[in-house]
């Protein structure tokens, strides 16, 4: 019986826990949770000037999603990077590529494998640091209901389900970011070089936000979809850049995992 | 006896070219190994070895020319063609975060079947056993040799491939590795192994190729090449000017030379002809005193093809050859 994807995915996986990088990603996505409700129970006021910024202090519900928008600029693309960066270069690295590469497993199986391990990696410190965020954030401020973008109050239960929801919005663009990381791991073989990039990447795409007479691309921007799950706080819930961001996030993710995918399965491998 | 069939042989290469830039790294090399050989691919560092058994593995895509293993081809066929086939190229790499028993299991899973089951008999094998709980960062490089060969193991080959397996060992090492791959050889698998240690190949290997700026100078049996190469005589006798005289020009005796530590040595390609020499000697009152043959060994063949304008042909060339003569003598 020949290996299938699966059990390369178990085994990708299993290195990923054996690694000190996974650890200090999904490290820095609890601690950075814990650092911030460490500084609202210690500080009076707070980020007047973004959404859920007012009421961090009222309920402990409003504390994940401010960090959803402070963890945009850099934290979370830090986050993926990590790992979506190193995943493939990391075994051109230790010269491992051409030990699997002999055995019974198709070079197309080992990168879905690794696609699949990414995305899991990116899924467990995403809702590591909302579960965080919500637990520390409600013995702070208390588990209370929290006002929505459109001046109405919801239950916390729903505040949960809805925090539940915007999570699953803010991966499409984390995603993105992964296969970014993927297509650089795959074509730099340097695992620094394909993490910084893919967070210069992503930082470079804020910045052309930024730049006057350059509002026309914002809504194509990357770093504008980090902001989609805001629509589910508003009553009634505003799908339009939710969809966007899905088919936004799509036309940046599908190219460079395809381009990764086709550089994965011609390139020689060479070193080690 | 049964002629093996064209596909059936374990490996087969014809017309291998790599290019990197304008640099051929390896150049037109035909491959071939046979069931139940021990082939030593021989070539100076750099000649293009470790190249051409990336391309074997489908490591690398050749830039022209293709290889096929128990007749399929590696790059069509991806996995199914290294069916039956394992080993290294290079030194083998193992993730060093993981023990070298963990590492093992999980090429057993990229392997499928029972390849698990085997794990501990392997690393009994190459006697790691007792390490096999360590993280891999810390193996010396012997061990990673010897979990190599292991890892290889697991798979139950057929075509076992080596990529200078002795490369780092101690003295005590290369014993170990040299009797192992014996060992294997001996079990009935197939080696292709690579190497620049030509007392090595002699002892373990049936035939050879020897590879030199990419190009194969030389393919088949070491009796072949001993053959081909012919034997080196030295000759002393009670007047050597004659005797040179003599020896130049004469049928079968060739690459006559004088050379101040040696004497008068030159190289015969049967035996026949050596003794019609001696005749010839004694009749022209050129008395011998000691004709003595000397079998070139792989060293002084390897040298042959792999330096001088000798590189290119199927033999050494006759300026070479005196130099082979002097080695020998």
């Amino acid at each position: 019986m020949r290996p299938g994807v699966l059990t390369v995915y178990r085994w990708e996986l299993s290195k990923l826990r054996f690694q000190k990088r996974t650890y200090l990603g999904l490290g820095a996505a609890a601690a950075v949770p814990i650092i911030f409700c460490v500084a609202v129970a210690t500080q009076k006021g707070g980020p007047e000037d973004v959404a859920f910024g007012r009421y961090i202090h009222d309920t402990g519900l409003a504390i994940p999603f401010v960090l959803l928008l402070f963890g945009s600029i850099w934290l979370f693309p830090l986050i993926t990077a990590l790992v979506a960066g190193d995943i493939v270069a990391a075994e051109d690295h230790n010269g491992t590529l051409k030990t699997i590469l002999t055995r019974s497993v198709e070079r197309s199986q080992v990168f879905f494998a690794k696609v699949l391990a990414t995305v899991t990696y990116a899924i467990a410190a995403i809702a590591l640091t909302g579960t965080v965020a919500v637990v520390a954030g409600s013995i702070v401020s208390g588990f209370n209901a929290l006002p929505t973008l459109s001046g109405t109050t919801i239950q916390p239960g729903r505040g949960l389900v809805l925090l539940g929801a915007s999570l699953l919005v803010y991966l499409m663009p984390i995603l993105a970011i992964a296969s970014i990381g993927l297509l650089f791991s795959t074509v730099f073989r340097n695992s620094a070089a394909a993490v910084v990039g893919t967070l210069m990447a992503s930082l470079l795409i804020q910045l052309i936000g930024i730049l006057p007479g350059l509002e026309g691309l914002r809504p194509y921007l990357l770093s504008t979809q980090f902001q989609a799950w805001q629509g589910l706080l508003r009553q009634p819930v505003d799908w339009a850049p939710i969809v966007r961001a899905a088919w936004v996030c799509a036309l940046y993710a599908v190219p460079s995992l395809a381009a990764a995918f086709l550089v994965f399965l011609r390139r020689d491998v060479g070193g080690g | 006896m049964r002629r093996v069939p064209p596909h059936d042989r374990p490996v087969e290469a014809r017309g291998l070219v790599k290019l990197y830039g304008d640099l051929a790294a390896v150049d037109n090399v035909d491959l071939t190994v046979e069931a139940g050989d021990v082939y030593g691919y021989l070539g100076p560092n750099g000649a293009g070895k470790t190249t051409s058994l990336r391309m074997l593995l489908g490591l690398i895509r050749p830039t022209a020319g293709e290889a096929r293993l128990f007749g399929r081809d590696p790059l069509r066929l991806g996995r199914r063609a290294l069916e039956g086939v394992a080993g290294f190229v290079e030194a083998p790499q193992f993730y060093p975060y993981l023990t070298g028993r963990k590492n093992l299991e999980l090429l057993a899973a990229y392997d499928g079947g029972d390849a698990r089951r085997r794990i501990d008999d392997v690393l009994a094998t190459v006697e790691l056993a007792d390490r096999a709980g360590d993280r891999v960062g810390g193996y010396s490089h012997g061990m990673r040799q010897r979990l190599g060969i292991a890892a290889a193991l697991l798979r139950s080959p057929r075509l076992l491939i080596l990529d200078e397996p002795q490369t780092g060992l101690d003295p005590a090492g290369m014993r170990d590795m040299r009797l192992l791959v014996r060992r294997l050889a001996d079990s009935g698998m197939t080696v292709l192994l690579s190497s620049h240690l030509l007392a090595e190949v002699e002892d373990l290997c049936n035939r050879v190729g020897i590879v030199d700026h990419g190009t194969m100078a030389y393919e088949g049996t070491l009796e072949e090449l001993r053959r081909t190469a012919g034997t080196v005589y030295r000759l002393r006798t009670t007047d050597d000017d004659r005797a040179v005289a003599i020896c130049r020009g004469r049928p079968g005796i060739e690459d006559v030379a004088v050379s101040a530590t040696a004497g008068l040595v030159f190289r015969a390609t049967d035996d026949a002809a050596v003794g019609e020499l001696s005749r010839a000697l004694t009749d022209a009152d050129a008395l011998v005193l000691e004709l003595s043959p000397s079998r070139a060994t792989l060293e002084d063949l390897f040298f042959s093809l792999t330096e001088g304008d000798g590189a290119n042909g199927a033999g050494p060339s006759a300026e070479r050859r005196g130099a082979v003569a002097e080695h020998a003598a």
